[in-house]
């Protein structure tokens, strides 16, 4: 009787916790098995990849006792399995192994190129939104106009023009002929290792540091970067606000406002717009994690050291615990993101509440 | 503030104040040097591991050596460095050291005989891959101590070889990047495991020469930092930055806007497009560096000799020296790379279908089909499609294979690519650096695992040069081994299975302030220090 008693009072009182936490349980066991398998497939393919990781140490001309050394030093000799199972454990203890071509903890190479895509990405995606958003809000409302067949050409040429050669004619024209922005790399030489870092991220070390000649330097050098990279997301970024915008603009309900006389600012963005803030948040979300994952050709012609070329140099080195540590951070950078919008939604989407 | 606020305050304040931040230097300041080169290919500092072009023009201005090269007279061969006399024993087997008294490691311990038997014997201990530099001399890990010597008294330090070399022969040697004399206390401090301080000197510097290590950030720069006690006296720069850049035309523009001084990586269009530019100039030295085509001689068509020979008619050396290649390599079909001692310049072949097809003919081979390796750089495609294209003139079908030089080089070391398009520098500014590796195997067999030896990665027995290799490393005549090795490679160029095609040049951007900028030629490395601005 007193059992079922308990059993009855918890029952009135837990199930919402319960909820919660099995709701809470799955999702971190979701994260678990999504890292596992991305760990295990990256692992895989580094292991049967035709390139032999031991040159990428030894280099060609070693003698066939250097090499067979470093064989055995690097695990190889054991079995696939076996070799995934210790690196598991290492990584578990947070030790990602060390980069066979520089030497240093992988931990470490982390910690100081994904700061400088994170900046890129971030002030990239900024200016994606800033534009991107009310250009396709204007571009819907207006359709047809002339603003909305610029935002159609500005979008496309987003879409159809490669990246490396606007890069390359962006860097000709504002930092070659006009001189207006800093050229490649994240600082001019004078200004490195003044500002102690803290983040990783040089505009906001420098900021909290106050050094501002230090942050207008930055900033001159990350303009042209990120103004490229928030192009191509405002090329995606207005192209899927408008399609939103339009879907909500031709239903009733807005046909019901603007009947009962409500003025077409509220018309739009408290309603129309209020209906879309949901999708917009996954596509900039989705957006947003690209770029994270590291533009390697706008890193690599600006010169910035950031993920993507830490991982493409890494992949085409055969140096896999590099690539290993930069994917699983990718991957978890991806995951939470995705957590991140989910929470959005319930917080912006009241049925979802 | 509150961190937010202070953030926010920033991000608006930068916004308003960024655009005009930039450009605030016209040019670099006059005691600092920036070049913009590719670093990638750095993945250690140590002089007893590093390997690679880019470390070792690192290493070269922060290391000693015992003997090293004048950079502003290269022609003149090696010279004191940190030893400022040598002799050699009656049966030439072994080299006394007299070291240089007064000069300071930039720890500002001394540089004592015992740093510079200690380093040697280190870099044979730890046998890492530029170890076969010194154990080709007999030295191994168990004798190390024993052959390498040194004497604190006199300050001298000797070193015993297992047999008569000629001289010029080890002291070459020793002018590589492995030769650098470490600070052994300094290192010493930070040996973890027996590692004797390797994975500490990856990352960090303990020499004596003109420079001293800042940072390192991979794929980003390497700085450095004028020693002030540097025994030669302080460099006029002091510091050099070298910034990894990895587009032509992002350092051809940094170049014209006076934000580096040198640029090291410009394809031939960039070059063309600052030559006569106002303030800049471009200069032009011959590396050491050789382009060949090699084939397989465990094909059963391309280990006839009359195939071999009709390959070196098959290419169209002019062709590809006067277009996609000009300016960046000239026709050199030797392995001794020109200023080499021993190094000839005679260039006997030349584009030939009907003389090609000839030799076919009398190998009795018909049309067939081979798979040539080339690594995915540009260049190196070209003149793979140029071959495709004359080699179908006479017959052969090229089935060109790209990949990252990882994945070739693999494929070509297990001796499994029918023909190989590429690349090879020395290593040391001596002619058996070459002739030691194009025409010596002395054990051909798939078990020897000679995987080091290019002979042995195409198959080839090398027709008796093996021998002739041997004779010519310990010949104490510098003349008669000049004429050994010029004989050598007159019978390489007609028997050997490699057509050597052409000789780097490198082309280097530069501000025309920059004064005395040396690469390093054919033999060594680049030197920062006699450099002025």
């Amino acid at each position: 009787m007193a059992l079922a008693e308990n059993n009855g009072g918890g029952r009135r009182t837990s199930p919402p916790l319960i909820r919660a936490l099995w709701k809470a349980a799955r999702t971190v066991g979701s994260v678990l098995i999504t890292m596992l398998g991305l760990m295990f497939v990256t692992f895989l393919i580094g292991r049967v990849m035709p390139v032999d990781p031991v040159l990428a140490v030894v280099g060609e001309r070693a003698s066939k006792d250097v090499y067979d050394a470093a064989y055995q030093a690097m695990g190889l000799d054991k079995p696939i399995i076996v070799q995934f199972g210790y690196y598991l454990w290492d990584v578990l203890h947070g030790n990602f192994g060390m980069s066979l071509l520089n030497a240093r903890p992988v931990s470490e190479d982390i910690k100081r190129v994904f700061p400088a895509t994170m900046e890129l990405a971030t002030l990239g995606t900024f200016f994606g939104v800033v534009i991107g958003v009310p250009l396709g809000v204007v571009a819907a409302v207006r359709r047809g106009s002339w603003v909305d067949q610029l935002a159609r050409v500005v979008g496309l040429v987003g879409y159809s023009m490669p990246i490396f050669w606007l890069g390359l004619v962006g860097l000709l024209i504002f930092y070659g002929i006009l001189g207006w922005v800093s050229g490649p790399g994240r600082l001019d030489i004078f200004y490195q290792d003044i500002v102690e870092p803290r983040t990783g991220m040089i505009l906001l070390d420098s900021a909290l540091a106050g050094e501002w000649q230090v942050f207008r330097n930055a900033f001159s050098h990350i303009i042209l970067p990120a103004s490229i990279l928030g192009y191509y997301s405002m090329a995606y970024i207005s192209r899927m606000t408008r399609s939103f915008m339009l879907e909500q603009l031709t239903a009733e309900y807005i046909t019901t406002a603007r009947v009962k006389g409500l003025p077409e600012r509220v018309v739009i963005w408290r309603h129309a717009f209020g209906n879309i803030k949901v999708q917009l948040i996954t596509v900039i979300a989705l957006s947003y994690a690209n770029l994270l994952e590291g533009a390697v050709l706008t890193e690599t012609i600006f010169s910035w050291p950031g993920i993507g070329q830490y991982i493409t140099t890494a992949l085409l080195s055969a140096d896999m615990a590099a690539v290993l540590g930069g994917t699983v951070v990718v991957g978890l950078i991806f995951v939470l993101l995705n957590i991140f919008s989910d929470l959005l939604y319930k917080f912006f989407d009241p049925r979802a509440k | 503030m509150k961190p937010f606020n202070k953030i926010l305050a920033s991000v608006v304040l930068g916004i308003a104040l960024g655009a005009p931040g930039a450009a605030l230097y016209a040019e670099t300041p006059p005691n600092m040097l920036v070049i913009a080169n590719r670093i990638d290919d750095i993945t250690t500092l140590d002089p007893a591991e590093s390997f690679e072009f880019a470390g070792s023009d690192v290493s070269r201005n922060i290391y000693g050596k015992l003997v090293n090269f004048d950079p502003m007279d290269l022609n003149a061969g090696y010279g004191p460095d940190l030893a400022e006399s040598w002799t050699v024993s009656e049966d030439g087997r072994t080299i006394t050291f007299k070291m240089r008294e007064g000069v300071k490691f930039h720890s500002g311990n001394p540089v004592r005989a015992e740093d510079a038997a200690w380093s040697l014997r280190r870099a044979v201990k730890l046998n890492k891959t530029p170890s076969f530099l010194l154990t080709q001399f007999g030295f191994t890990a168990d004798n190390a101590d024993d052959t390498i010597t040194f004497d604190a008294d006199a300050n001298t330090v000797s070193i015993t070889t297992d047999k008569r070399y000629a001289t010029s022969f080890v002291l070459n040697v020793l002018t590589a990047t492995i030769g650098g004399i470490i600070d052994k206390e300094t290192v010493m401090a930070h040996e973890v495991d027996g590692d004797m301080g390797n994975n500490w000197l990856k990352t960090n510097s303990a020499g004596s020469g003109a420079y001293t290590l800042v940072s390192w950030k991979p794929n980003e720069s390497v700085t450095l930092k004028a020693n002030p006690d540097f025994y030669l006296g302080k460099p006029a720069m002091d510091r050099v930055i070298v910034q990894h850049v990895q587009e032509s035309s992002t350092q051809r523009l940094m170049l014209e806007r006076g934000d580096i001084d040198v640029a090291r990586n410009l394809n031939p269009e960039d070059i063309a497009g600052i030559m006569g530019k106002d303030g800049l100039a471009v200069d032009s030295e011959l590396r050491g560096r050789l382009m060949y085509v090699s084939v397989n001689q465990k094909h059963p068509i391309l280990s006839k000799p009359e195939v071999r020979q009709a390959i070196k008619y098959l290419i169209d050396y002019q062709g590809m020296q006067d277009s996609f290649l000009k300016g960046q390599y000239v026709i050199h079909q030797n392995f001794l790379p020109a200023t080499y001692l021993g190094a000839v310049d005679e260039n006997p072949f030349s584009l030939n279908i009907e003389k090609a097809k000839a030799l076919l003919a009398e190998a009795g081979v018909g049309p067939f089909e081979i798979e040539a390796g080339v690594r995915d750089a540009q260049e190196r495609i070209e003149i793979a499609q140029t071959l495709q294209n004359t080699f179908a003139q006479a017959g052969i079908t090229l089935k060109i294979t790209t990949g990252t030089a990882k994945q070739i080089l693999s494929r070509y070391r297990a001796r499994d690519l029918d023909m190989y398009i590429g690349a090879w520098g020395p290593d040391y500014p001596d002619p058996h650096t070459n002739a030691g590796t194009f025409a010596y195997n002395p054990d051909n067999s798939d078990e020897a695992g000679a995987t080091g030896l290019l002979a042995w990665r195409n198959a080839w027995d090398t027709g008796g040069l093996t021998e002739k290799v041997e004779a010519a490393v310990v010949e104490g005549d510098r003349d008669v081994r000049a004429q050994m090795y010029r004989d050598i490679q007159a019978e390489f160029r007609e028997i050997s299975p490699f057509a050597i095609m052409f000789q780097k040049i490198e082309q280097t951007g530069r501000a025309d302030n920059v004064q005395n900028l040396n690469l390093g030629g054919a033999i060594t490395a680049v030197s920062y220090w006699p450099v002025t601005k």
